[in-house]
């Protein structure tokens, strides 16, 4: 990542009553990157992004944008937009007043505002829709004008909060993809929030995972995922073997876990009993109770083994990690 | 017994259904539209000058003295222009205290003003108008004693006066219409319309005026027509001033289908207020 920082969050504090929802976080975010906030429910990543829009004041700690110290700032002073988890555009407003929205409020010109949000109706392509009404559309549709009515005004920063969480999967694998082009094609400084540790993988340049309002671990979806630095991000973060070797605490992802008929080959390798296979469609998730008392989870391809057939784990030690306890 | 009338009901759609309504529909017609049907009819008739006593013969004279005699103008026109004052009153300070219910305060304070706003109407109306007529007094009322100091004075009885009975009377029909929309009003819009750039009077006036719009008709039928229709409030702290109501009121015993004549007229400006309402489309999202 080789750009400015255009967000900079320090020591950010936020309460609800005895709750602590955003404990003490620090935060960078590069301009043009593909920042993924992601955690639990409760985790505090959505108090963090609406403190950013500026709905929620912090209790303490500084948000920077630009330059610019923007924490006690109302949300309409910010050059930040936000697309909502319900879209939240406005039902009496057509398509194009609710695109349009923005700018006719910053004083554009009629027919600047007109051209702009035509050209923005185009990029979601939803030509043609321009006089429906909100209630009119389809999820999928009301999704791509929320984010055309918050990209129209181009914002240093976008935030989503949760924005696929209302679509059925296969519109949500779709609009991940579409999100993804359309961030690279605009250049604009995406903050995601999502729960939806897939999604975080596969969409991200960055990962903020979240616990318990602070953040655990910042890093590439690569780095999150294959050195996870705590216990939790390696549980919420894909699925862990976590188990004792020689004496050792080790974790191993079920992935890399091979299972072979032949007796231990040297290395890395425990007898395992298949107690039950989970088929879970491309692959399956073997549940081994294995010799050294840990159970084991291997995912494979699919496989003729039957439930109490003795067979040979093995993997790399080198994907192995450590993590803090 | 009760197991065999359910079940011939249920074989029955018809019966049930007439089981079912009988009661209200012979209510409305009897009662409702019945009383207006005689007062319509009755507005037609004439009173024998020398007894008294109604004669029933369709006559228009009643509408020809209404509508040249200047006086009736200007009792139709001064209550119309209270109502609607009362209506605006009733609106402006409504909006701010229902915003503040449903948007801003904590849901246990929330559930204690709803209860404040409604208390008021379990006291008597009577009581309620002649607290105000103490308030209201010239010269001693508790207005001239709190305000007297700071230079202000009562506005004593008359037109103001009614208009603020009126409003005070009125006030929680229009707030509890406005905070029920407010309610059903998502809040992230506001946030959404901030968001976009739009100062809080920006939003006021694009996202939740239009939004509450059928919320304000509603509350406004009812604060429009009740100070339309009202006749005690002007008696009491309206000094000289006369309401429709009053004039139905004073010909009641006098002439009773000229009464029945003038009492046309707050129903025909509420059947046209409907009309127009219904125009902006506010009925069908109510």
């Amino acid at each position: 990542m080789s750009g400015s920082t255009i967000v900079s969050i320090r020591s950010l504090k936020r309460s609800f009553g005895d709750v602590r929802a955003v404990d003490g976080i620090d935060l960078d975010i590069t301009e043009g990157e593909f920042l993924t906030l992601l955690g639990p429910s409760g985790s505090g990543k959505t108090t963090v992004l609406r403190m950013i829009a500026g709905f929620e004041k912090p209790d303490s700690g500084t948000i920077t944008l630009a330059g610019k110290d923007v924490s006690q700032l109302p949300p309409y002073e910010r050059d930040v937009n936000t697309v909502f988890q319900d879209y939240a555009l406005f039902p009496h407003m057509d398509v194009l007043a609710n695109i349009e929205y923005g700018l006719r409020v910053k004083g554009f010109a009629k027919q600047e505002c007109r051209s702009r949000a035509l050209t923005a109706l185009k990029q979601i392509r939803l030509e043609g829709y321009e006089n429906r009404k909100p209630a009119q559309l389809s999820g999928g549709q009301r999704q791509r004008v929320a984010l055309a009515r918050a990209l129209v005004n181009q914002p240093a920063v976008l935030l989503l909060d949760e924005p696929l969480g209302a679509l059925d999967l296969k519109l949500r694998e779709q609009m991940q993809i579409e999100l993804k082009a359309l961030q690279r094609e605009v250049g604009i400084t995406f903050v995601f929030v999502t729960h939806d540790q897939e999604e975080a993988l596969s969409m991200s340049d960055r990962i903020a995972v979240f616990n318990h309002g602070k953040i655990e671990q910042i890093g590439t979806p690569r780095e999150i995922y294959e050195n996870p630095k705590s216990e939790f991000v390696s549980e919420f973060v894909g699925q862990t073997n976590r188990i004792e070797y020689d004496g050792k605490k080790i974790n191993i992802r079920p992935e890399f876990v091979t299972i072979s008929r032949a007796s231990s080959t040297g290395g890395r390798s425990v007898q395992g009993t298949l107690r039950d296979a989970i088929f879970v469609g491309a692959s399956t998730r073997y549940l081994f109770d294995t010799s050294i008392g840990f159970p084991m989870i291997s995912t494979q391809s699919n496989n003729q083994l039957k439930v109490g057939d003795v067979v040979t784990l093995s993997w790399q030690e080198e994907k192995e990690f450590l993590v803090q306890q | 017994m009760l197991q065999e009338i359910s079940n011939t009901m249920h074989k029955k759609p018809k019966l049930r259904l007439v089981a079912l309504l009988t009661a209200p529909i012979l209510w409305l017609v009897v009662a409702y539209l019945g009383a207006l049907a005689t007062l319509l009819v009755a507005a037609f008739f004439t009173i024998d000058s020398f007894t008294g006593n109604v004669i029933q013969t369709f006559n228009l004279g009643n509408f020809h003295d209404m509508f040249t005699d200047a006086a009736y103008k200007n009792v139709v026109l001064r209550t119309v222009g209270i109502a609607l004052l009362v209506t605006v009153v009733c609106t402006v300070l409504a909006i701010p205290m229902a915003f503040y219910m449903a948007k801003i305060a904590k849901p246990r304070s929330q559930k204690i003003l709803v209860a404040l706003i409604l208390t008021p109407l379990w006291a008597s109306y009577l009581v309620k108008i002649y607290a105000w007529r103490t308030m209201l007094e010239p010269g001693n009322g508790v207005l001239d004693w709190l305000l007297g100091p700071l230079g202000f004075s009562s506005p004593g009885f008359g037109g103001p006066a009614i208009i603020i009975g009126l409003s005070y009377l009125w006030l929680p029909y229009m707030i509890l219409p406005i905070y029920a929309g407010l309610e059903r009003l998502p809040n992230n819009l506001l946030d959404a319309s901030g968001d976009l750039g739009a100062h809080n009077w920006h939003t006021f006036r694009r996202i939740v005026l239009p939004l509450i719009f059928p919320s304000l008709v509603a509350g406004s039928m009812f604060t429009f027509s009740l100070s339309l229709g009202d006749y005690i409030t002007a008696t009491i702290i309206g000094g000289k001033l006369q309401m429709l109501g009053n004039v139905v009121y004073q010909n009641f015993s006098i002439n009773l289908p000229f009464a029945a004549t003038i009492a046309t007229i707050p129903v025909t400006i509420m059947a046209i207020y409907l009309w127009m309402v219904r125009r902006t489309g506010a009925l069908a999202s109510l």
